[in-house]
């Protein structure tokens, strides 16, 4: 990638920016370039069809960890207003990696958390990537133990390539802060509504994706283990992670027939990053839906439908004397 | 909901492991065994670089004598060790057969080979037996099979687990020991397990019975950051490896060598992250006395 620019849309973004530089153009000299322009526009639109509708697994990683690609805060201030931060997991430090606090969204207020990747190098530094030692899970929690106490709804953003794998991360329990976010989340009497707005990396993601809900960005990934990291297991080459991506079904539209994810959140075409505004808006309509079905119910009844969605989990076979049965099918099969 | 029809089905009709057959003096296959030691009878250590009669070292519970050095256990030779005899053993749930959920290539053949090698049909074995008299639902991961991974069916099996512990109010005790953690064949569902397991544990607290997690090496990943970090008693052997990440990623992220004894069962007593190391002669009185403790 080049300037935030991909190989393969860099035909259309060569065009989109000769259309910007004629129209500049027309404005400045007021020549009419309209019927150029018109031309220009339709081979766009045929260029980004064509390009934006068959993404493979692996582009739809790059949009994911596109730079320009809305991070949690950014969709925070555009879904949220009246949003007070919050800091510190009480006991070790405030892990900038992980933030939250509570807000409005849409008139309801919620409690809204998700690891926070930075958006230059600078704030990269202070957020460690994106990536949380313990202590920001334990954050996590915290602020979402609060929500249940003054009985508000949860919003986890999840945008994470996993949690951070260092030394000071397993002195303080990486293994063991992710078990009890699991564990606590589980049986939090206020409903949940999870997405994976970019990359859900491993227990890293569940440890703050445990939801009565969980949606997915039409172009985020969601995986048990990294491309990169598969691709070195299965063939000693992280640079064949493309055919990884394909193998592992990391996709959205893959996790939707898995049955691990409720509902696709569409992206603008071309990924989040080309029209955040709308990316926002979408993902606000669809989380205030959840939401709203949801708010009705009674702490217990949330706990009870979240553990059967759980225990539905995974694939397998029973052996009986005639044949091999499947029994254990996500309902959407 | 209840997923399976026939839940309490514990009799297998097809040869998985058979418990009475493995008879605790017949040291089963060690993957950890070094290759230029021939036909298994002798086998080198890797704590005192000894070589070790294997009939001797079975004696001793897998440990070497010399140095102290705890080599991995498989599941039934474990279950030998920890209960008051295999015979008291029924195990549970040996119809579940792992599928192929994502189409991933060379896992059917890769559970073939692993079942041919260890007799398992899945990396745990679960199910019920006396320890000191009284039962106990006792899970133990094998880590000889996929490195003792977890995917749909050990997650099932585990979950279960606690469920019919739960119904008949009796301590759960799993033996866990997967440097894999989650099973990458299986993907996101792998990954789902974790929430699943956990939930299990969860909800067997319910029954006011002990759940004791005892971590052997390795225990690593999607395991140690689920069900084995649940226990209201976690138990390590010594000089296990236990953590989250990898040494080898932690290494790589942060560019420096690691520390002596990173991410040993002695690191993680002393980073507060689990109650007790205790050695495998001792493992099966510690646990013996943590039970009767809660029956008095
Ligand atoms: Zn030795």
């Amino acid at each position: 990638m080049v300037n935030g620019v991909f190989e393969w849309e860099r035909p259309l973004i060569e065009l989109e920016n000769r259309i910007k530089e004629l129209q500049a153009f027309t404005k400045e000299k007021g020549i009419d370039f309209s019927e150029e322009l018109a031309t220009l526009e339709r081979k766009a639109d045929r260029l980004r069809a064509e390009i934006f509708s068959n993404l493979t697994p692996w582009q739809r990683v790059q949009l994911a960890r596109h730079p320009r690609r809305p991070t949690t805060l950014d969709y925070i201030n555009m879904i949220c207003t009246d949003f007070v931060e919050l800091s510190g997991d009480r006991c070790v430090r405030d892990d900038e990696a992980m933030v939250g606090g509570l807000a409005l969204l849409d008139g309801m207020p919620v409690t809204i958390i998700g690891p926070q990747k930075g958006r230059d190098t600078k704030e990269n530094i202070r957020r460690n990537f994106g990536l949380p030692h313990p202590e920001g899970y334990r954050k996590a929690l915290r602020l979402m133990q609060q929500a249940e106490k003054f009985g508000r709804p949860i919003v986890s953003l999840i945008d994470v390539v996993g949690a951070y794998p260092g030394i000071e991360a397993e002195q303080r329990g990486q293994g063991v802060a992710i078990a009890e976010n699991i564990r606590r989340m589980s049986f939090l009497r206020v409903p949940i509504v999870c997405v994976i707005t970019g990359e859900g990396g491993s227990g890293g993601a569940l440890a703050i994706g445990v939801g009565d809900r969980v949606l997915m960005m039409e172009n985020a990934w969601y995986s048990v283990i990294s491309p990169e990291m598969c691709a070195e297991i299965l063939w000693k080459d992280t640079g064949r992670a493309p055919d990884a991506a394909a193998v592992l079904k990391i996709g959205a539209q893959d996790l939707l027939e898995l049955g691990v994810i409720d509902e696709v959140i569409p992206e603008p075409l071309g990924g989040a990053h080309r029209d955040r505004e709308q990316a926002a808006q979408r993902l606000k309509e669809a989380v205030v839906r959840h939401l709203r079905e949801l708010l009705p119910l009674s702490g217990d009844e949330l706990i009870h439908r979240r553990l059967e969605k759980y225990r539905r989990m995974g694939r397998l076979a029973q052996e009986t004397e005639e044949r091999l049965q499947a029994v254990s099918e996500s309902p959407r099969d | 909901m209840p997923v399976f029809k026939d839940l309490f089905r514990s009799k297998s009709r097809y040869a998985t492991v058979k418990p009475s057959q493995g008879d605790g003096d017949q040291p089963r296959p060690q993957p950890a065994r070094p290759k230029e030691v021939p036909d298994g009878l002798w086998v080198k250590c890797p704590g005192c670089q000894n070589i070790l009669y294997q009939r001797e070292l079975a004696r001793n519970l897998q440990v070497c004598a010399r140095c102290g050095h705890h080599f991995h256990v498989g599941a039934v030779e474990r279950l030998s060790q920890l209960l008051d005899s295999l015979d008291t053993f029924e195990e549970w749930d040996t119809d579940l057969r792992t599928v192929n959920p994502l189409g991933f290539p060379g896992y059917e053949e890769k559970l073939a080979r692993m079942q041919a090698q260890t007799g398992l049909s899945e990396a745990v074995v679960t199910g019920e037996g006396k320890l000191d008299k009284y039962p106990v639902a006792v899970g133990v991961l094998d880590f000889s099979f996929f490195s003792g991974s977890m995917g749909s069916v050990v997650g099932e099996k585990l979950t279960r687990l606690f469920e019919r512990a739960l119904e008949r109010r009796i301590p759960v005790v799993v033996v866990s020991g997967g440097g894999g953690g989650a099973r990458m064949q299986e993907g996101i569902l792998s990954l789902m397990q974790m929430a699943k397991t956990s939930q299990a544990v969860e909800r067997f607290g319910a029954s006011r019975q002990p759940y004791i997690s005892v971590l052997t090496n390795p225990t690593m990943g999607g395991v140690y950051a689920s069900f084995a970090s649940l226990g209201d008693y976690i138990l390590a052997e010594p000089g296990a490896l236990i953590g989250f990440a990898g040494p080898r990623i932690v290494e790589r992220t942060i560019r420096q060598s690691l520390p002596s004894g990173f991410q040993t069962s002695e690191f993680a007593l002393k980073n507060g992250m689990v109650d007790m190391i205790v050695e495998r002669k001792d493992l099966r009185p510690t646990l013996a006395r943590i039970l009767r403790l809660h029956r008095a």
